[in-house]
C-alpha cells in the first residue's frame, strides 16, 4: 500500500513537473532542442516509474509507530526552528537548545542534555569560529 | 615512464607541510567517522565538504583532506564490526562475520591488526592499479563525443543500483528525481528560468551540497531517532587483548589478501559494483577457495577477516578510476567526491589529467602517503579509536547534526538553505523507508546539467537528428552495457541479495 501511495505522489509530481516544464519561457537564444525537451524526458521517466510502483508494489516497509513518527516530526520541527532562529538569537544560544533537545530525546537526562548542549555549542564555536575562522550566525550579542 | 615522472611531481606537491598535515587530519577524522556506527564514508565526506570550502583551501589541499577522510573511513569501518558486531559502514558488514567471533574469543586485537594489514594491502595495491589504469581509460575517453558522453551518463544511472538492486524502477525513479532537481534554476544554454516560479532563492538552482548533507547525514540522524526509540541499538563490550598476531597467521593470510585485493579492485572499477559488493565477493570466494565445507569460516577464521577488508579497501581505490578518468562515479562516496570537484570548478573526466595534472597526481601521491599514515594509526594507535566507541551515540548524533548545520550555514549564509537541508533530511528518511536508493538522487543532481548539455550538443551537431545517440560503435557498446546492467539485476538481484543476507545471518 505504501508503494501505491508513493506511486500516486510520484505520478502527481511527474504531471506537475511536465506542466511546469511546458511553461518554461523561451529566451532570445535558441538551440535545436530548446530548454524543455530534457525536462520532458525526466518527467516521463518519473511518471513511468510511478506507474510501476502502483501496479507492482513492493512488500510493505516497516513503518514506525505513531510515537516514533511524532518523535521524528518533532525533531524535524526543532531543526527547522533552529534554522529560522539562527539570525535572531545567534549561533551560540540557538545551538545550546537544539543540541539539548536532540540529546534529551535520544535518552539523556534533561540536566545532562543542557550541559551537553552548552559544551557542544561552545566547542563548535571555539573550533570552527575562533580557530578555523568560519562565519557563524551572529546574534544580538555578537555571537 | 611518463606516469612515473607525473607521480614524482605529485609527490612533490603532496609532501609539502600543509598537505601532509591535511592528509594526517583527514586520515584521523576518517578513521574516526568510519569507526562510529552510522557515519559511513559518504556521510563523513559530505559533512566535511562545506567546512573544507569555508576554510578557503585550494583545490589540491581540499581534495587531499577529503579523500584521506574517504580512505580513513574505509579503514575505520572494521573497528566497530569487530568489537561491537555493528558494521561502521555498509562495506564492513562482511567483516563482522569472522571479526566478531574472534573478538569473543579474546582475539580482538589480533583481528584488528590483521584487518589493518589487509586494509593496507588492499588500498595500497588498488592505488597502484589506479595509477596504471586511469591514464589508459583517459585515452579511451578522449574519443568520446557529446553523444557518447550522454550515453555514458545513462549507463552510470542504469548500473548504479548494482547487481543487488531489488527494484530497478525505484533506482530509475531516484535518478529521474535527482535530474529533475538539477533542472531547477536558469538554463545553462539559453538562460531561460526553469522551475523557479519567480522564487529568488531558486534562481541559481539548488546547491548540491545542501541536498547531499541533508539526504545522507541528516536522514541518518532521523533513522537513529527512530531506531533508538524501538530499542534496536544494543551495547556490547569486548576486550582488545594482545595486538600482535603471530607471524604464521599473517603469512597464512597473504594469499587471501592477494585474492581479496584483485576481486575488490575489479568490483570497484566496474560500474554499479562498489565496495560492498567487493567485500562480499572477496569473502564468499575466499570461503569457496579455502573452506568449502564451512568448518572455520564464521567461527573466527582470520582469513575471513582479511579477505573482506582487503576487498573493500581495494574497491574504494578502484572506484576512483572511473570517477577521475571519466567523471562518472560508480558509488555513493565517489559521487560525493565528484561533488568536491564540481564545487572547486574542476571538470572531472579525461581533460582533468591534461588540464590539472597537479591536482590528479598530487591527489594520488597523497593517497599513497595517507595509506602509510593509516597503517600506523590503525595498528599501534587502534586503542585510541576503540575508546571513541565508548562515547554514547545519543550524544554523538546531535553533535554530527550540528556540525552539518554549521557547514551549510558557513558556506551559504542563508537560513532558507538551512531549512531546505532539513527538508532534504526528512525526504531522505522517507525515501530510505520506501527502499528508494539515495545515491542516484545525488548523482542526478550532480550530473544533471552536464548530461543535458551533452545531449543538446550532440543534437546540435546532428541538427536535431536523434539517431546520433546510436551513431557510433562506441555509443552502441555503451548502450548495450547500460541495458544489460539495468536488466540483469531484475533476474539476478533477488538471488544475490538473498545470498548476502543468508551469509550475514548464518
Amino acid at each position: 500500500m505504501s508503494d501505491r501511495i508513493f506511486g500516486g505522489f510520484g505520478l502527481a509530481l511527474a504531471i506537475f513537473y511536465i506542466w511546469a516544464a511546458s511553461i518554461i519561457p523561451d529566451s532570445f537564444m535558441v538551440d535545436v532542442i530548446g530548454p524543455r525537451t530534457f525536462p520532458y524526458i525526466v518527467g516521463g521517466v518519473l511518471g513511468l516509474c510511478s506507474l510501476i510502483f502502483i501496479l507492482r508494489p513492493d512488500s510493505e516497509p516497516d513503518w514506525p509507530h505513531f510515537r516514533e513518527l511524532l518523535e521524528i516530526g518533532m525533531a524535524a520541527a526543532v531543526m527547522l526552528l533552529y534554522g529560522w532562529m539562527l539570525p535572531e538569537f545567534g549561533f551560540l544560544i540557538s545551538t545550546v537548545f537544539a543540541t539539548a533537545y536532540l540529546t534529551w530525546r535520544l535518552g539523556t537526562t534533561p540536566l545532562m542534555s543542557l550541559v551537553t548542549g552548552a559544551l557542544t555549542s561552545v566547542g563548535i564555536y571555539v573550533v570552527f569560529h575562533l580557530i578555523l575562522g568560519l562565519s557563524l550566525a551572529k546574534g544580538p550579542f555578537g555571537f | 615512464m611518463d606516469v612515473l615522472s607525473s607521480l614524482g611531481d605529485g609527490f612533490a606537491i603532496a609532501l609539502t607541510a600543509e598537505n601532509l598535515f591535511l592528509a594526517l587530519v583527514g586520515c584521523f577524522l576518517g578513521t574516526l567517522m568510519g569507526a562510529l556506527p552510522g557515519l559511513g564514508p559518504a556521510n563523513g565526506v559530505a559533512i566535511m565538504i562545506p567546512i573544507a570550502f569555508s576554510l578557503g583551501l585550494g583545490p589540491t589541499p581540499s581534495l587531499i583532506l577529503l579523500t584521506s577522510i574517504y580512505y580513513g573511513a574505509m579503514y575505520g569501518g572494521r573497528i566497530s564490526s569487530i568489537l561491537l558486531n555493528i558494521p561502521g559502514d555498509e562495506p564492513a558488514m562482511m567483516t563482522c562475520l569472522d571479526g566478531y567471533p574472534m573478538a569473543q574469543q579474546g582475539r580482538a586485537g589480533e583481528a584488528l591488526t590483521l584487518s589493518g594489514i589487509a586494509s593496507f594491502v588492499g588500498a595500497f595495491f588498488a592505488t597502484c592499479g589506479l595509477v596504471l589504469l586511469a591514464p589508459q581509460l583517459v585515452k579511451i575517453a578522449l574519443l568520446f563525443g557529446p553523444a557518447e558522453y550522454f550515453v555514458l551518463f545513462t549507463l552510470a544511472f542504469a548500473t548504479l543500483g548494482g547487481i543487488t538492486a531489488t527494484n530497478q524502477a525505484k533506482s530509475a525513479f531516484a535518478a529521474a528525481f535527482g535530474l529533475g532537481i538539477a533542472m531547477i534554476g536558469s538554463d545553462s544554454q539559453t538562460g531561460s528560468q526553469r522551475f523557479t516560479f519567480d522564487h529568488i532563492h531558486l534562481y541559481d538552482g539548488i546547491d548540491f551540497l545542501i541536498a547531499i548533507v541533508g539526504l545522507f547525514a541528516l536522514s541518518e540522524v532521523f533513522i537513529f531517532l527512530e531506531k533508538h526509540k524501538s530499542g534496536e541499538i544494543g551495547k556490547t563490550g569486548a576486550k582488545v587483548g594482545k595486538l600482535l598476531p603471530d607471524w604464521k597467521m599473517v603469512r597464512r593470510c597473504i594469499p587471501t589478501m592477494g585474492r581479496g585485493t584483485i576481486i575488490g579492485f575489479i568490483s570497484g572499477v566496474l560500474p554499479g559494483a562498489g565496495a560492498s559488493l567487493g567485500s562480499f565477493l572477496a569473502y564468499s570466494l575466499e570461503k569457496q577457495a579455502v573452506d568449502r565445507k564451512g568448518e572455520t569460516f564464521g567461527e573466527g577464521d582470520p582469513r575471513g577477516v582479511a579477505a573482506p577488508e582487503a576487498g573493500n579497501n581495494a574497491a574504494s581505490g578502484g572506484a576512483l578510476v572511473p570517477m577521475l578518468a571519466l567523471g562518472v562515479p560508480g558509488s555513493g562516496t565517489t559521487a560525493v567526491l565528484l561533488a568536491v570537484l564540481l564545487q572547486l570548478n574542476i571538470t572531472p573526466g579525461p581533460l582533468l589529467f591534461q588540464k590539472n595534472p597537479d591536482v590528479v597526481w598530487g591527489l594520488i601521491a597523497a593517497l599513497f602517503i595517507g595509506n602509510f599514515m593509516l597503517l600506523i594509526m590503525n595498528i599501534p594507535l587502534v586503542g585510541l579509536f576503540t575508546r571513541v566507541l565508548l562515547v554514547p551515540t545519543r550524544i554523538l548524533m546531535p553533535v554530527v547534526a550540528m556540525i552539518s548545520f554549521v557547514g551549510i550555514y558557513s558556506i551559504t549564509g542563508s537560513t532558507f538553505d538551512v531549512m531546505l537541508m532539513v527538508g532534504f533530511g526528512v525526504l531522505g528518511w522517507v525515501l530510505r523507508k520506501l527502499t528508494v536508493p539515495l545515491v542516484p538522487v545525488i548523482l542526478g543532481i550532480l550530473l544533471g546539467n552536464e548530461m543535458e548539455v551533452n545531449l543538446r550538443r550532440a543534437l546540435t551537431i546532428s541538427d536535431g537528428d536523434w539517431s546520433i545517440l546510436v551513431g557510433s560503435p562506441l555509443a552502441i557498446i555503451l548502450w548495450v552495457i547500460a541495458i544489460i546492467g539495468f536488466t540483469l539485476p531484475i533476474f539476478l538481484g533477488r538471488r544475490m541479495r538473498r545470498r548476502m543476507e543468508a551469509n550475514r545471518s548464518g
